[in-house]
């Protein structure tokens, strides 16, 4: 494997059950993180529904995976930019999204958020720094 | 070389290639395909954002996917230039990164 | 391909994974344990209820390293450790204890 550590964005744009892009994506997260990349995720658009809180989908047959979400700590991928714009417009606050945190090895297992609110103008900076860019 | 975003969706469908003109950075390129051609025609509802964008960002359309939709030449707007499958991957490969908006 | 256990049949997948999630029961683990040659201890039990937890609460089964980061951190770094995990479950600790838990292959597993 390359020692050298490549700055991954995975870029999620899409409502999580109408197509299966949300689900792809987070899977495709999960198997990433294996391979010790620094691994960024952004939300915007309709994106930022994937971590709306109180979703249940038990009656509509598919398995609700906004709960995985919450486990991306354990694979070490603690950064979630979330669009401020996209959340607004949609008349969304953080308060509408999950609690989503990460425990910090080097801080004595402290809780630490993983969602970063940031603007249109930041999230574009966010995506001009990256190695590799997947969107979903 | 900054980054290279390809929009493959028709902006009369969704807010794609809205969204990609929002977050691109000056230097940028920007690369109309499949669908997202319709994108680069003149007089539409997204030209004005395009012709403005255009002072900072470089604008291109896929020629393959303009002729296989019957759309001439004539009627791609004048800040977009056209390029082959070569021009394409000269773009991919002069750019740092390839942002596929999907 | 089916597991029987006190009469009623359980459908599993080439591999054995069981296919329908709620058929779980500990007397189902037993079963599918012994094909795999595996003799239940409480460790065992304590990996297998680990993931069946942490499967309720992401809806994922974890892969193997987060598993046995998990472990060491709840039961210790005498447990928590990939030799002895390969001990008690010699074929991986993530697929043959999802498995004996009755859940899917972890994500990342071929």
């Amino acid at each position: 494997m390359s020692e050298t550590i490549k700055k991954f964005l995975y870029v999620n744009r899409k409502a999580p059950y109408g197509t299966i892009y949300a689900q792809e994506s987070l899977e495709v997260v999960l198997i990433g993180a294996a391979f010790d990349q620094d691994v960024s995720l952004a939300f915007l658009d309709d994106g930022v529904f994937q971590l709306t809180k109180g979703q249940n989908t038990k009656e509509i047959g598919l398995k609700n995976f906004s709960a995985t979400y919450r486990a991306l700590g354990d694979y070490e991928v603690t950064k979630l930019y979330v669009e401020k714009e996209s959340l607004e417009e949609r008349g969304l606050t953080l308060d509408d999204l999950q609690n989503i945190e990460y425990e910090d090895e080097d801080d004595d297992y402290a809780e630490k958020p993983s969602i970063r609110l940031v603007t249109r103008a930041e999230m574009a900076d966010v995506m001009a720094d990256q190695d590799v860019v997947l969107s979903f | 070389m900054g980054t290279l975003h390809t929009v493959n969706k028709s902006p009369f469908q969704n807010q794609t290639l809205l969204s990609c003109l929002a977050h691109v950075k000056d230097g940028d390129a920007v690369l109309m395909i499949e669908d997202g051609v319709y994108g680069a025609t003149t007089g539409t509802a997204v030209s004005d954002a395009l012709a403005k964008i255009s002072a900072d960002v470089s604008l291109y359309v896929l020629g393959p996917d303009l002729a296989a939709r019957g759309i001439d030449a004539g009627r791609i707007a004048e800040a977009v230039n056209s390029v082959d499958y070569e021009g394409f991957v000269d773009l991919a490969a002069t750019h740092d990164r390839v942002h596929n908006w999907l | 391909m089916a597991y029987e256990v006190n009469g009623a049949t359980i459908e599993h997948d080439e591999e054995g994974y069981i296919t329908t999630l709620s058929e779980w029961s500990k007397e189902l683990a037993d079963i599918i344990a012994a094909a795999e040659s595996v003799d239940m201890g409480e460790e065992h039990w304590a990996v297998v209820n680990f993931l069946r937890d942490y499967y309720e609460e992401y809806q994922i089964a974890p892969a193997v390293r987060v598993l046995i980061k998990s472990i060491k951190k709840s039961m210790g770094p005498e447990v928590g450790n990939n030799k002895y995990m390969y001990e008690l479950f010699p074929y991986g600790p993530a697929k043959q204890a999802c498995k004996i838990a009755g859940l899917p292959k972890p994500t990342g597993c071929v």
